[in-house]
């Protein structure tokens, strides 16, 4: 790495640290229904809202009540969605005239973009239309993400409230996380896309007459693309405008935009973790999973960064110097192409800038496990944290019993239903990967859409399978997904992915805000210190190991070794 | 007092072991290994290699005979051992219960017509009693069931039950009237009402709890059960996954052979957590039984864990934070008189006392004065403590030496012209505020000085409080002195805090409060006023010589009636959690060695490249695997002595204790499968 590349990481470092601290009080004053700046521009919309929907501000939930609401909203929008996939051919805005989407295709699109998988079994440029992009996926990725930071949300009051059922509105919650906080950071980020060179327009695709005489003319797609770009990082949605997502020049231009890009996928993961510590009265708890989450995300980035500029010996024993810059931009680099891949994966964004089917195996090892892991190394908005506080749980319980007491996180006891609700928050989404992975090297079909056969193949639907149940959404491409097997058993993956999680976690919340509240005492283990935080990695790297482990031995593992091998 | 702790057999008594060999076969038996679920999945397992073990013979499997041989009879091992190490702990309890059983058989009892003495009576069997039945307990007869006396008095011996053979008095009315079924009365009668029915007497339950019979799941022992179980399900389905995704690969680069049945089989046993699943019921009975051996009977697994969590605790202040008695501390004369004169007088009142503070006084003379006692001329006379003129002492010599409160003999002194000296009232009040007892002494019509008597804190209290202090638990001194000569002691015994005047409804309030604040409050009592706030408290401790009430609110039973057992309590209860704590992180740990074992030699004939994980060295992929299950199985029983005594307990701070911990089972717990399974292949290399 050189000056430049050193300058790159840490300046985001830099940058992120100093926005976690302010975005995470505004956004827990905005949670705990406190005045912000905003509000007299916003209260009226907000109250408008209620009125509209006859919601009553002050009815607060019991958990049942807001996994239902939550459900019957994500199934409305869902069934919403495809409904609008299925008759794009009538809707308006459609200039290229694109026919609507088969049945399954938009089945698989739809609860992708409902569940904030965003995975693309499309391309967005030759499938979609300009109505179905920003009425459906751009709203969706408003809803999707607001979905996921209300449930950390209401996990957080389980925390903190005692001896109570209630843990707050569903509406009332979703409402204000698009008003306050999702939409008034993508106005301005989509005005600064916009001003670097990012499109925004509704115009036919462009014919471009050929550079060589005698060529064939170029299409130029054109669209509304910088308003569903902001969203798409900042709500770790990550499903792109284009095909090529964000490694084409219309979304992603220029260094500055891919900084910017990295930068807004991991604000609001990164500063929900102070917002947890407000509300939960003690920030230090907060920091604490934010470093756990840093140093994760920093190790996968020396792995990727170090196996990329390694490269293949194949190729730099032909004296090639350049690293592995297979399916990465020139524009980006190798670092600006890594810490991207890196913060896309480590978060369930999912949007990419270059081909992750051609990285290094060990850099391919290293977003994989990323993923593998939950997706807590910040995560999805909303969903990184409240996985990572069922990991935190499960870390306690264990640490607990080793100082012989029984369990307690930030003074609620961890008892069985706890422990119940956390185990199916962490490892439904590694049992969905190592069963539909399974299932898939069964399937003829499934096995001839790899493009490459082997160890690679195989890492090819271990990484399909992991990022739509861990609903990231980044593929490693190389696997044609658009078979009805993948298109299905996708969808379930990715509905399973994310409710069985959201209603376990929800459960849980139900479940601590009823407790009474244990103050601590030097019997009680600290959790906002640095022991606890390096258990909780250790807890997360194992449960992560120990899970994949052979499958990743057959795999990228495998791939590494005869890679080095000369092979 | 003679105390005869409860005989504890040791782990490996030759009889003992082969008892529970006995067992463990019958707990093979399916239907009921799955209660413990985890190794219910590996006895299946076992049953696979088993049937491979079959095809192999016939020649219908992938792997050689003697290979699937060895690994399924590991594999039965690895369930024997576990059945093994829990049959293991039962069985000491048995060996007690079985004694216990026999002071409850073939009892008879003299059931009276009506509550009295000299009613009528007919002989019936014990287990006709019930709840509200009088019987009547003679000299050498055996009170048949639990209950109260409600006429008499009686000494009972109790070691059927205490193993304690000192007997003590059992007589209607006040704090020591509950008797226990089994035990026997050596002197007087009592007529005794039954409050408990056959089968759910205090022996009764005693049994069906060392024995294990009764025993329930604690909440911690089922979250972690959950825990273990889901892991099991993991790795179960990561055993499934290997299979497609080695025949996948298999056929993409056309050479090997898929991972055989017989080697998922033993590594989905290697991974799942085996070690802690064969020794966690071990660990709760092994508890039970270890506060047993201190004469602790807790009535609920519950009520143990409990223990460990508590951090709040109430200890009275006479008999758990001081000695019971006062000892004198200092001698203070008064009126010119030097502190020997008064030694010698104080010497002298005292010599015929035989109350504890007498003697106290006495060896202060010998130990600070160098004074010596001197036998009575026989025309002295001892003057007892009479309770109306509250003084005692000796007419030695024509001359009176008195001693008592400073009331008394003021008045004494008064009654023969005697001056009080001007300082007294003050120095009698300082000792007083100070949360001593003062006590007056004179010669005469002559007021000599003043003996200090104080409260003696037990010694080393201090530091137990302090190691309390340092593991959260906070001590609350209960007494009924007043305000200020219960901060002096409180002081002196370093308690976080007092409860002065303290009357029974205090405690309960004060428990409530506590618990309010979300507090775990344990608290030790004995008399019938003590129920309520015994039942409130979260962890409540009866003395054995307590009333029947207070041992029924009660959840923990104290035999020794020493009420300092909660601190062994409390320590034992860490000792449970802690020691599952630490096994599931070893048995967790554990998995990566095996990992780099399993893997490269199940995959060796796909990607001989994995070899570069083969760090061990292991001689063959064989070799290798049957390394890794023979490790796996043998681990148990090394362990069961350390799930029989517990993990050693340290008092430290939370965080400093799991990283020892840490340091220990979860570091230790990777390392050591890394040396057992590679000493374990070079053995094996020998034989193949």
């Amino acid at each position: 790495m050189n000056a430049y590349d050193w300058q790159q990481m840490l300046l985001l470092f830099a940058a992120l640290l100093l926005l976690v601290k302010p975005l995470g009080a505004y956004m827990a004053k905005v949670y705990q229904g406190e005045t912000t700046f905003a509000a007299p521009l916003l209260r009226p919309c907000e109250n408008l809202l209620y009125m509209l929907g006859r919601i009553n501000k002050a009815d607060d939930m019991d958990w049942k009540q807001y996994a239902g609401a939550l459900l019957l909203f994500n199934l409305v929008c869902c069934a919403a969605l495809m409904a609008m996939l299925l008759t794009q051919h009538l809707l308006p805005l459609n200039p290229q005239q694109l026919p609507a989407f088969p049945w399954q295709l938009a089945l698989n699109t739809a609860v992708s973009f409902v569940t904030n998988t965003n995975w693309q079994n499309y391309g967005g440029e030759s499938t979609a239309s300009y109505f179905t992009q920003t009425a459906g996926m751009t709203v969706h990725n408003f809803v999707s993400a607001a979905t996921g930071m209300t449930v950390a949300i209401a996990l957080i009051r389980g925390f903190v409230r005692r001896k109570t059922a209630l843990l707050g509105n569903f509406w009332v919650d979703l409402v204000r996380t698009v008003l306050y906080i999702l939409l008034p950071i993508s106005c301005v980020a989509a005005l600064f896309l916009a001003s670097q060179g990012v499109i925004q327009n509704f115009a036919a695709y462009k014919t471009a007459a050929p550079l060589q005489a005698g060529g064939l003319a170029m299409q130029i797609p054109m669209g509304p693309v910088a308003s569903q770009e902001a969203i798409k990082e900042l709500g770790t949605n990550g499903g792109g405008f284009f095909n090529a997502n964000s490694a084409h020049p219309f979304e992603n231009p220029t260094p500055l935009t891919n900084f910017a890009e990295i930068f807004l996928i991991l604000l609001i993961p990164a500063s929900l973790t102070y917002t947890f510590g407000v509300m939960a009265g003690n920030t230090r708890q907060g920091w604490g999973l934010f470093i756990a989450m840093l140093l994760l995300l920093t190790a996968a980035f020396a792995v990727l960064q170090w196996a990329e500029s390694s490269g293949n010996p194949a190729i730099s024993g032909l004296g090639v110097q350049s690293g592995n810059m297979e399916g990465k931009e020139v524009r980006f680099g190798l670092v600006g192409s890594n810490l991207f891949a890196v913060v896309t994966t480590a978060t369930s964004c999912g949007a990419v800038n270059a081909m992750h089917d051609s990285l290094t195996p060990l850099g391919g090892l290293a977003t994989l496990s990323l993923i593998l892991t939950g997706e807590v190394v910040f995560g999805g908005v909303g969903s990184g944290l409240y996985t990572m506080l069922a990991f935190a749980v499960i870390a306690v319980f264990v640490s607990g019993l080793m100082i012989g007491r029984t369990p307690e996180y930030l003074g609620k006891k961890i008892e069985v239903r706890e422990i119940w609700m956390s185990i199916l928050t962490v490892l439904t989404a590694g049992v969905v990967v190592l069963v539909f992975s399974g299932a898939a090297l069964l399937v003829p079909s499934a096995v001839t859409s790899m493009s490459n056969p082997g160890a690679h193949g195989l890492s090819e639907v271990l990484y399909a399978f992991a990022s739509m149940a861990n609903n990231n959404g980044s593929a490693f491409a190389g696997l044609n997904g658009n078979i009805p097997f993948y298109n299905l058993l996708g969808a379930a993956a990715m509905l399973i992915g994310r409710y069985v999680p959201v209603v376990a976690v929800l459960a849980m919340a139900g479940s601590l805000a009823e407790k009474k509240y244990i103050p601590p005492s030097l019997g009680t283990l600290p959790t906002d210190r640095a022991p606890f935080v390096l258990w909780l990695i250790l807890v997360i790297v194992v449960v992560g190991a120990l899970t994949f482990f052979p499958a990743l031995a057959m795999g990228p593992i495998a791939e590494h070794l005869l890679m080095t091998g000369g092979k | 007092m003679a105390k005869h702790p409860q005989s504890s057999p040791s782990a490996f008594d030759g009889q003992l072991l082969r008892g529970a060999l006995a067992d463990s076969f019958k707990k093979l038996d399916p239907r009921s290994l799955w209660r413990n679920p985890v190794m219910f999945a590996v006895e299946i397992a076992s049953a696979v290699t088993l049937f491979t073990f079959l095809q192999s013979l016939v020649g219908a499997a992938a792997e050689p005979v003697w290979f699937t041989g060895s690994v399924s009879l590991c594999l039965w091992a690895t369930v024997l051992f576990a059945a093994f190490a829990e049959a293991l702990a039962e069985g000491r309890g048995k060996a007690r219960a079985a004694s216990l059983r026999k002071s409850r058989t073939n009892i008879m009892a003299k059931r009276l017509a009506a509550p009295a003495f000299g009613a009528e009576y007919t002989l019936v069997e014990a287990n006709q009693l019930r709840k509200g039945d009088h019987i009547l307990v003679e000299t050498n007869d055996l009170v048949a069931g639990d209950g109260e006396v409600v006429a008499g008095a009686a000494l009972v011996n109790e070691s059927a039950v205490t193993g304690e053979s000192a007997p003590v008095i059992r007589e209607s009315g006040g704090d020591r009237s509950a008797v226990t079924g089994g035990t026997t009365v050596i002197a007087n009668a009592v007529v005794v009402r039954i409050t408990t029915d056959p089968g759910e007497t205090f022996l009764d339950r005693m049994i069906a709890l060392i024995e294990g019979a009764k025993r329930r799941k604690t909440p911690n022992e089922v979250a972690l059960e959950v825990l273990l179980i889901a892991l099991t399900l993991v790795f179960f389905l990561v055993c499934v996954n290997i299979s497609p995704l080695s025949v996948f690969s298999v056929k993409a680069i056309s050479h090997g052979q898929p991972v055989s049945l017989t080697i998922l089989a033993a590594l989905f046993v290697c991974l799942a957590p085996t070690t802690i699943a064969a020794l966690l019921p071990a660990i709760g009975i092994a508890g039970m039984n270890r506060l047993f051996q201190k004469n602790v009977i807790a009535l609920s697994g519950r009520a143990i864990e409990a223990a460990g969590d508590v951090n709040v605790m109430l200890l009275d202040k006479t008999g758990t934070i001081t000695l019971g008695n006062r000892e004198a501390a200092a001698l203070i004369p008064v009126g010119g008189h030097t502190e020997r004169d008064l030694a010698a007088a104080a010497l002298t009142a005292s010599i015929t006392d035989e109350t504890p503070e007498g003697r106290s006084i006495v060896l202060l003379a010998e130990k600070h004065y160098g004074l010596t006692p001197q036998p009575l001329p026989p025309d002295a006379v001892s003057i007892g403590f009479n309770a109306e003129t509250r003084l005692s002492g000796v007419d030695l010599a024509g001359r009176r030496y008195r001693k008592g409160a400073a009331d008394s003999v003021v008045a004494f002194v008064k009654q023969q012209g005697g001056k009080i000296p001007k300082n007294l009232d003050q120095l009698v009040n300082g000792i007083a505020h100070a949360g001593s007892t003062p006590l007056v002494v004179c010669r005469d019509a002559e007021i000599l000085g003043v003996v200090n008597l104080k409260d003696i804190v037990k010694p080393g209290i201090q530091e137990r409080f302090a190691q309390l202090r340092s593991i959260g638990i906070k001590t609350v001194m209960i007494t009924g002195d007043n305000p200020l000569t219960a901060a002096a002691i409180a002081a002196e015994a370093q308690v976080d805090d007092f409860l002065a005047h303290a009357r029974p409804e205090d405690k309960l309030n004060m428990i409530r409060e506590y618990q309010e604040q979300g507090y775990m409050v344990a608290m030790t009592g004995d008399g019938t006023n003590d129920a309520p706030a015994l039942a409130q408290a979260d962890v409540a401790v009866a003395m054995n010589t307590g009333t029947q009430p207070a041992r029924e609110a009660a959840n923990i039973i104290d035999l020794d009636s020493n009420p300092t057992k909660l601190l062994d309590i409390v320590e034992i209860g860490k000792q449970i959690l802690m020691t599952r704590g630490n096994l599931t992180t070893f048995s967790i740990a554990n998995d990566v060695a095996k990992y780099f074992a399993i893997i490269p030699a199940s995959l060796a004939s796909i990607y001989p490249q994995l070899e570069a994980l083969n760090i061990m060295h292991l001689a063959s992929p064989h070799s290798a695997i049957l390394s890794a299950v023979i490790f796996n199985a043998v681990i148990i029983p090394l362990l069961i002595p350390l799930a029989l005594k517990g993990a050693k307990y340290r008092p430290m701070p939370a965080e400093k204790l799991l990283m020892f911990n840490l340091l220990i089972y979860g570091v230790g717990g990777m390392i050591v499968p890394f040396i057992g399974i590679k000493a374990i292949d070079s053995v094996i290399g020998l034989f193949i």
